[in-house]
């Protein structure tokens, strides 16, 4: 794949460095400083509201106003500057500023909403709302209060899964290639644990040989694309290592 | 953007793990182990038509240090031609950009599996014994394992015994090393003790002295623990033979007799001494002393009384005590009632 000069992340385009977001948070540029917002906001909103409507048991609209309280927060008291890359994650400084900005919130409950009308992040909450729904409708599945923090690494692999498909589905678009990325839906993203590569390669008319060939490039595709939104949101390349071998290696 | 739900999600994390072969002459048969820097697939040799085992880094790694730190293990691997150490066939990079490398596929049980099923010690310490003519070989290359545990121990469907994983091998003699370079600054740490590990010394977490600790908690020697990696030489993989040792007789520890045989138990202690100095200077050494137990012969690590000597002298040639007693009891006989 040939290297992209910029992708997109939430809000904007922002600038395919290494260690973008992190580093761009700690930019005296504030511009650059909110795109940076955006895009940490664009991986993490939907595991920390997640998060927040089922550690705290809040309402929907209380849940939201936190999700979003939490983001502005991050901007306005500048916290992600106090994150130290060496002695943590930073899933998991943002799991722990959640948790300190609810029972913050919690204590002070009833106080003026920060921020105002200046900032807001357009995200859609009904949408995750019924993702929630159809996740806890058997209520065995609702994690115990010891098991929030492997809920909130779950759905945040499935926050990042969910944007690099949509990434995959971008490229295959750009690239022609709409059959591989088909065939990618109809195999890995389908819950048919049966479905052979020949079933496959007769319904979409190709050859079996073409199935695999197109399968291994679009899987590939999706793991560079996993791999490079995950790069955006890590400090180091340490903690890189480590989160992608969470995502796809033995780290469960 | 598309909802993912658990059982899709954990598909995906599978699709996204698998190496994509194509372009080599290997089709995927199935996963087969994880490691620390990499993951094992079976998979087989269109040429050949044969099943072979494709180590695979889990990462892109676009700095190259676990690639490089991949491809050295091959490279070791390459050097050490002995039937106790499994041999690379190929290497390479993926379609996918990672770096992988081709070695035989050992059809058999890890060490602490195997010995479930060899209760008998003298069985046992047999076994030992190949684990250490490999790890002897090594050594005479100028390469130290580090990372020896029951887990990087294979025993094969018809008893060969082979030493894996040699992924954090020291280079002691360049001579053997190919263009390798030496890892002072390189580090893994293994994620969980070992079965039977002694955990006393597992909580040394961060690097101290002259470089990075790199190892297996409860396996690894102390000062491999503190990070003194520049100094490690061939005792520091005695100590891990010591501890394996104790893993590997732990059974008899706890069977019947509640204990090991003292001169066994001197044996583990002096390879696992906590000062080097104290250690075997060699594996041969520490080979002999177990091979002459295993003869019912005096070992160097202990130092028997005389009732403990007597009883081995008796045990060593029972049948032949046994004979000479039964033939003087006769003839005691032939005395006291002669034929009339």
């Amino acid at each position: 794949m040939a290297p992209k000069d910029s992708f997109a992340l939430g809000g904007g385009d922002f600038p395919a460095t290494r260690w973008s977001v992190v580093a761009a948070v700690r930019s005296a540029d504030s511009n650059e400083r909110s795109r940076a917002l955006d895009a940490l906001c664009a991986a993490y909103w939907k595991p920390v509201y997640k998060y927040i409507r089922l550690k705290y048991s809040k309402k929907p609209e209380e849940a939201q106003d936190l999700t979003q309280g939490l983001f502005i927060e991050l901007l306005e008291r500048d916290l992600l500057s106090r994150f130290e890359p060496g002695k943590s994650r930073l899933r998991t400084y943002i799991r722990l500023c959640t948790d300190s900005f609810v029972l913050n919130e919690i204590k002070h409950a009833g106080r003026q909403k920060r921020g105002g009308d200046s900032v807001h992040f357009a995200l859609d909450f009904p949408a995750v709302e019924g993702e929630l729904s159809a996740q806890t409708i058997d209520p065995a599945s609702i994690p115990s209060p010891e098991r929030f923090e492997e809920f909130f690494e779950r759905e945040w692999i499935r926050s990042l899964f969910s944007a690099a498909i949509d990434d995959l589905k971008e490229l295959c678009a750009a690239r022609d290639k709409q059959s591989a990325f088909a065939l990618f839906e109809s195999y890995d993203l389908s819950e048919d644990e049966h479905l052979s590569y020949t079933e496959l390669a007769a319904a979409h008319k190709i050859t079996a040989s073409d199935v695999t060939n197109q399968l291994a490039w679009a899987r590939r595709e999706f793991r560079l694309l996993a791999q490079e939104r995950l790069r955006a949101i890590c400090a180091t390349e340490e903690e890189f290592v480590r989160e992608a071998k969470i995502l796809f290696g033995g780290d469960r | 953007m598309r909802f993912l739900n658990d059982k899709t999600l954990e598909k995906l994390r599978s699709a996204g793990a698998v190496p994509d072969l194509s372009g080599t002459r290997y089709t995927l048969v199935e996963f087969l182990a994880r490691g620390g820097m990499g993951a094992v697939y079976i998979a087989e040799d269109q040429s050949l038509k044969r099943r072979v085992a494709l180590k695979v880094l889990e990462t892109e790694d676009p700095e190259g240090t676990l690639a490089g730190r991949l491809l050295r293990e091959a490279r070791v691997l390459v050097q050490l031609e002995h039937p106790g150490i499994v041999p690379v066939h190929d290497a390479g990079t993926l379609a996918d950009g990672r770096v992988f490398y081709v070695m035989k596929f050992v059809e058999g049980a890890q060490l602490d599996q195997f010995l479930a099923n060899v209760p008998v010690l003298s069985e046992r310490l047999r076994l030992f014994l190949r684990i250490c003519e490999a790890v002897s070989f090594a050594h005479s290359r100028g390469i130290l394992h580090r990372d020896l545990k029951p887990a990087n121990i294979m025993v094969g469907a018809f008893g060969e015994v082979l030493v894996m994983d040699w992924g954090l091998a020291k280079i002691l003699d360049p001579r053997w090393s190919g263009n390798s370079n030496r890892d002072e600054n390189e580090t893994r740490f293994a994620s969980k003790p070992e079965p039977g590990a002694n955990n006393q010394n597992t909580q040394a977490t961060g690097a101290t002295g002259d470089g990075i600790v790199m190892g297996t908690p409860g396996y690894m020697s102390p000062e491999q623990a503190s990070g003194q990696i520049a100094s490690l030489d061939v005792r520091s993989d005695i100590f891990s033979l010591g501890k394996l040792l104790e893993f590997m007789t732990a059974r008899q520890a706890a069977s019947r007799t509640g204990k090991l045989p003292r001169a066994l138990r001197a044996i583990c202690e002096k390879a696992a001494a906590t000062n080097p100095s104290d250690r075997y200077a060699t594996v041969s050494a520490l080979a002999d002393d177990i091979s002459r137990f295993l003869d019912g012969q005096p070992v160097s690590a202990y130092r028997e009384n005389l009732l403990e000597r007597t009883q081995r002298f008796y045990y060593r040639y029972q049948a032949a005590i046994l004979l000479i007693l039964m033939y003087l009891a006769m003839r005691v006989m032939f005395v006291l009632y002669p034929r009339h």
